[in-house]
């Protein structure tokens, strides 16, 4: 199909390139340049998509990020990308884009009966279906989810590759406009290191859509050409196009979207799809330009409506006439100068209507002298057209100004150009925290102080003409280089000649009146994107909403992916006209991160995969693996949970290798506790201070188990702790809290006690620990030491030596979290390997048995032993744990006083118990509630829940432990376990030693 | 993210950092002696002041030092960085409401 719509010569594109493209299946050629709404454009096609909420045709509205309407679906699954802005999607060969929000097809949508059904779909629909019964959301979600459209994200894994990298630069310039090209100029000859960002594949912003401009009297183009060429001479200057200034956050940090190779035909292997910038920037110059309103009118919505300065866009930049036939309808000067540049390129101007009780301003007087049909003092009251516009009727204005009489004159055409006005671009302002200031005569925000380092030059700073733009860029990019510890070099450059006009006079009418009262027949849209009406904002004012922000989130204005770019400032000047309050008192919404949406992926980066986080292995971990072993994640740590025979499932395999530590010997992996070595004369001082128990008396050569509470009283870890010297230890800590537990000794050093003489290190990874343990422990060390004496009597439980293992040198703890005698070998990490094979060579003939983390757990619920995170929660006290044997009653310790506040002696905190169930074979899940009386159905009182659970084969039965609301007090009584499943599970408190309660075969 | 002038590194980004609550509150040298409300006050109660706050930060992924910041909790601006045990820096007041 040819591009009939393409005028024959112009535009910044590259007329040698024709792509192909296809739009709901239809096949198109647009060119090289263009974006996918120019390319659809050329070809005639202005209805894009279905609107939100009704489902109304909806068609391109304007030319870049603040395109409301015209999003699309691009690619396949699982190259697909939903709610893409046809206005800034670069056309590539073989592009494929689809319509959003239409079921089955664009021109058949059953969704448009909401249209006529609109009363279905008030202001606060979603509140007040929310508010229903939450049966009645679950009948309404999927037609709900189904008819809101807004894209489909990808089933299928993602393919491409997205990476982030880092920054910092002296001055970041956000925009290439002329204020954006002349700042960074500026502040690059000052030698500051310069980041230029620009979210357009060009630089040149609103010059790119302008046809008459001249800088120092040559075409501005032509200026921002040399201005881009200085800049990528200069070795210090760095220009991202295509790059989206997204976030702005605290002290200068900035995160930046490039979109690396979208627009590739060939997307190169080594290149990320995007990449995301963290940038910190000394100093900030935004030039981040403005954005054109569109007016509030009666049926305002149809396709080929669109804003003034886009059709100037389309036809300048892409050389595209966006209709044959235009009205213009405006409030301000700047439609004029579209009205001219649509008229240069052959476009019929059959009215301008203009709200404007006189048409006054450079461009208006210029359209004026052209002859251009002009109706002043007028409004334009209805439009007609389906899928397109092709009638509007425009009637004079009352004189008292807020009225309309008459039903007017239609007038045919295929375009309607808007402009309400022009608003600066504050999001990143805002997003920095800089205030906003309410500006009558120019009616729009503008930047107020700025609370960061940051600079706001040209039209966002509504700095409008030309001229000013380029002189404000100048002076920021010199004052922001000169503040980043730059000075200018040589004498100042003036700055070059360029007319100053911006779009005033103008008349501020925030909602335009019609022949018919609000609401009556047609519908005044202020918000595109999330479908809301003038008369969706009265509603909203009427139900008693009054704070701006209350009616953003009842009528959703706002709301959208565009965040309301086009539609704020018109939503505050409605709601203050109807409150009867100024604009500034009604206040402006909050502006948030992202400017425009960021794929997802750039968050993700390389993190992905086995990147995600890092794994850690023990040295033994191969050996795992080759003993069939399956893993649990514990933190980073990958640990060995059980170790499966052929033919065996999870609770065979855990079953025999609990009997097998208990009948012979079974060997562990433990290189995953923390360990924390501690040197000093002080070192003795901080452990009586951090644990609960006393430890100034420790011979050397002796370990003690400790418990470590928070100050809040609350246990927060626990474990084995050696003297080896006078003045030196060896912490252990569980796997989890080894990171944690060394922050806490260095914070209490050095924020309480600086005048501590000890040194912590952590050497976790320095050592690996295989743990042995079983009746036949000591005989299988025997085999494998020469120099360690282990009889009882010198080498008794909790003791530690030093010596050679297996020809390494060693230190071993006699130490157990099993009950039974047990040695936990600590040899360098390179031996750790060969010492584990020695060991279990060695073992051969006593049955050794390797055993994960899941019989581990098992064998210390046996014993009644406690894990820190699974019998505690942070609410758990040292009493609750029936661990008060460990708590010094004498000296002062972290978390002492906390437990005799009067909240720590309540009989019914929850305290640890054993549970037996009725039926012995029942294992209870572990969470289970447990409750003392059973009611027919929930809520029950409850008593409290099961932390650990497992079947044991030394009791014979199944045992739990528990933490029970005065559970201490309630031994031998009866609870309850009510199940999901609907059983109900008799079951008993008991102490929580099941085996071995004596400690007899510790010793042995 | 907030940057960070390390006492020791220089200026790091807030990631690198852990942050420790209120500074110059002193672990009580006799908590048995403290009422209950007192020691409620020592371990629980912060101001949650708006304006600058004297607050401690550790390089955790540094040098692993404590040190005080002088930051105010409304503009995120750092008035001033000093170590363990050295006096409060003189800070600008604030009126905020
Ligand atoms: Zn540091």
């Amino acid at each position: 199909m040819a591009q009939t719509f393409r005028l024959p010569e112009g535009g910044q594109i590259d007329r040698a390139q024709s792509l192909g493209f296809s739009f709901d299946g239809g096949r198109y050629r647009g060119y090289g340049g263009d974006s996918l709404a120019s390319a659809l454009l050329a070809n005639g096609i202005h209805f894009v998509g279905r609107s939100f909420k009704y489902h109304r045709p909806r068609g391109i509205f304007a030319a870049g990020f603040e395109e409301p309407n015209a999003l699309v679906q691009l690619g396949e699954d699982p190259r697909t990308d939903p709610n893409q802005l046809a206005t800034l999607v670069e056309l590539v060969e073989g592009l494929a884009a689809r319509s959003q929000n239409r079921w089955p097809s664009l021109d058949y949508d059953i969704g448009a009966l909401n249209n006529l059904a609109s009363r279905a779909f008030p202001s606060g629909f979603y509140y007040k279906t929310f508010m229903w019964p939450a049966t009645m959301w679950m009948k309404y979600e999927h037609f709900i989810r189904h008819a809101a459209g807004m894209g489909q994200s990808p089933r299928e894994r993602d393919p491409d590759r997205y990476d982030k990298t880092q920054a910092h630069c002296d001055v970041l310039v956000v925009g290439a406009g002329p204020a954006g090209l002349a700042a960074a100029l500026a502040a690059a000859r000052s030698g500051a290191r310069v980041v230029l960002a620009e979210q357009d594949h060009l630089l040149g912003g609103a010059l790119l859509g302008e046809a008459e401009a001249t800088i120092g009297g040559a075409p501005a183009l032509d200026w921002a050409r040399a201005a881009e060429a200085e800049l990528r001479s200069l070795p210090e200057v760095r220009v991202l196009g295509r790059t989206t200034v997204y976030g702005y956050f605290d002290h200068n940090f900035l995160t930046l979207i490039e979109k690396v190779t979208d627009h590739l035909n060939r997307k190169p292997e080594h290149l990320p799809r995007h990449r995301l910038w963290k940038l910190r920037a000394k100093q900030v110059v935004l030039a981040t330009g403005s954005i054109e309103r569109p007016l509030v009118f009666r049926d305002n919505d149809r396709p080929g409506i669109m804003l003034a300065g886009a059709c100037r866009t389309y036809v300048n930049r892409y050389a595209v006439k966006p209709g044959t036939t235009a009205v213009v309808f405006t409030n301000n000067d700047s439609a004029y100068g579209a009205a001219l540049d649509m008229q240069a390129a052959g476009i019929e101007i059959a009215a301008i209507v203009d709200l404007r009780r006189e048409v006054i301003g450079p461009m208006s007087e210029a359209a004026e002298a052209a002859g251009l049909p002009i109706l002043a003092d007028h409004a334009i009251v209805a439009t007609e057209g389906g899928r397109r516009i092709k009638r509007v009727r425009a009637a004079p204005m009352d004189p008292s100004g807020g009225q309309v009489y008459v039903s007017g004159e239609p007038i045919d055409c295929d375009l309607l150009a808007v402009s309400g006005g022009w608003s600066p671009t504050l999001h990143l302002h805002s997003q920095a925290k800089g205030e906003i200031a309410w500006n009558e005569e120019l009616g729009c925000f503008v930047p107020g102080e700025a609370r960061q380092a940051a600079h706001s030059a040209g039209a966002c700073n509504a700095a409008f003409g030309l001229a000013s733009c380029l002189a404000e860029g100048a002076t920021a990019g010199q004052k922001a280089a000169a503040a980043a510890g730059f000075k200018a070099k040589g004498r100042k450059k003036a700055a070059p000649k360029a007319a100053d006009h911006g779009f005033l006079p103008a008349r501020w009418l925030w909602l335009v009146p019609s022949d018919t009262p609000l609401g009556h027949g047609g519908k005044h849209f202020h918000e595109l994107q999330n479908d809301v009406t003038a008369a969706d904002l009265q509603l909203a004012l009427r139900e008693g909403y009054r704070s701006i922000e209350h009616v953003k989130r009842y009528t959703t204005t706002g709301m959208g992916t565009d965040q309301g770019k086009t539609s704020n400032v018109n939503a505050i000047g409605i709601v203050a006209e109807a409150t009867g309050r100024a604009v500034p008192e009604v206040g402006v919404t909050t502006f948030r991160p992202p400017f425009t949406p960021v794929t997802f992926g750039v968050f993700a980066g390389r993190d992905v995969d086995e990147l995600l986080d890092p794994v850690r292995r023990t040295p033994m971990h191969g050996w795992h693996q080759q003993a069939g072993a399956l893993f649990e994640d514990v933190g980073q740590w990958r640990r060995a949970w059980y170790y499966p025979r052929a033919g065996e499932d999870m609770h065979a395999a855990v079953t025999r290798e609990v009997r097998e530590v208990r009948r012979s010997l079974g060997i562990m992996d433990a290189s995953t506790l923390g360990k924390i070595d501690i040197q000093g004369s002080d070192a003795s001082e901080l452990l009586n201070r951090i644990y609960t128990n006393a430890w100034k008396k420790l011979e050397v050569g002796r370990c003690r188990y400790g418990l470590m509470l928070g100050e809040d009283g609350m246990v927060m870890d626990d474990g084995v702790t050696a003297r080896l010297g006078e003045n030196h230890y060896l912490m252990t800590t569980t796997t989890g809290n080894a990171a944690p537990v060394l922050a806490h000794l260095e914070e209490y050093i050095q924020t309480e006690w600086p005048e501590f003489d000890v040194y912590c290190t952590s050497v976790t990874e320095q050592f690996a620990t295989i743990s042995i343990a079983g009746p036949n422990a000591r005989r299988l060390l025997a085999e494998l030491t020469s120099d360690i004496e282990l009889s009882p009597n010198d080498f008794p439980h909790m003791a530690v030596r030093d010596g050679t293992v297996a020809g390494v040198p060693a230190r071993v703890f006699r130490v157990s979290f099993t009950g039974e005698a047990a040695y936990e070998i600590n040899v360098p990490s390179s031996f750790g390997l060969a010492v584990w094979q020695a060991t279990m060579t060695a073992g051969e003939k006593y049955g050794i048995t390797p055993y994960g983390t899941e019989a581990m757990h098992v064998l210390r619920a046996e014993k009644g032993f406690i894990i820190v995170g699974q019998e505690t929660d942070g609410s758990i006290n040292p009493i609750d744990l029936g661990m008060d044997w460990i708590v010094s009653k004498k000296k002062d310790f972290v978390g002492k006083r906390s437990l005799t506040r009067s909240d720590m002696a309540k009989p019914d905190r929850k305290q640890l118990v054993g549970i037996l169930t009725d039926d012995p074979a029942v294992v209870l899940p572990e969470g289970a509630h447990l409750v003392e009386r059973v009611e027919p159905q929930p809520p029950m009182a409850m008593l409290g829940h099961v932390s650990s659970s497992y079947y044991s084969p030394n009791v014979g039965r199944s045992i739990a432990l528990a933490l029970v609301k005065g559970g201490l007090a309630k031994k031998g009584q009866k609870l309850t376990a009510p199940l999901l499943d609907g059983r109900k599970i008799g079951c008993t408190v008991v102490d929580p030693v099941f085996f071995d309660p004596e400690g007899d075969r510790l010793r042995g | 993210m907030l940057l960070i002038p390390c006492p020791y590194c220089g200026e790091r980004d807030e990631t690198e950092f852990s942050y420790g609550g209120e500074a110059h509150i002193e672990r009580p040298k006799e908590p048995d002696k403290l009422s209950d409300a007192e020691w409620a006050d020592y371990v629980f109660m912060r101001p949650n002041s708006k304006g600058v706050l004297l607050e401690r930060w550790v390089h955790s992924h540094g040098c692993r030092r404590w040190f005080n910041v002088a930051r105010d909790t409304l503009t995120y601006k750092i008035h001033a960085v000093y170590k363990m045990g050295e006096k409060r820096p003189r800070v600008p007041k604030t009126d905020y409401v």
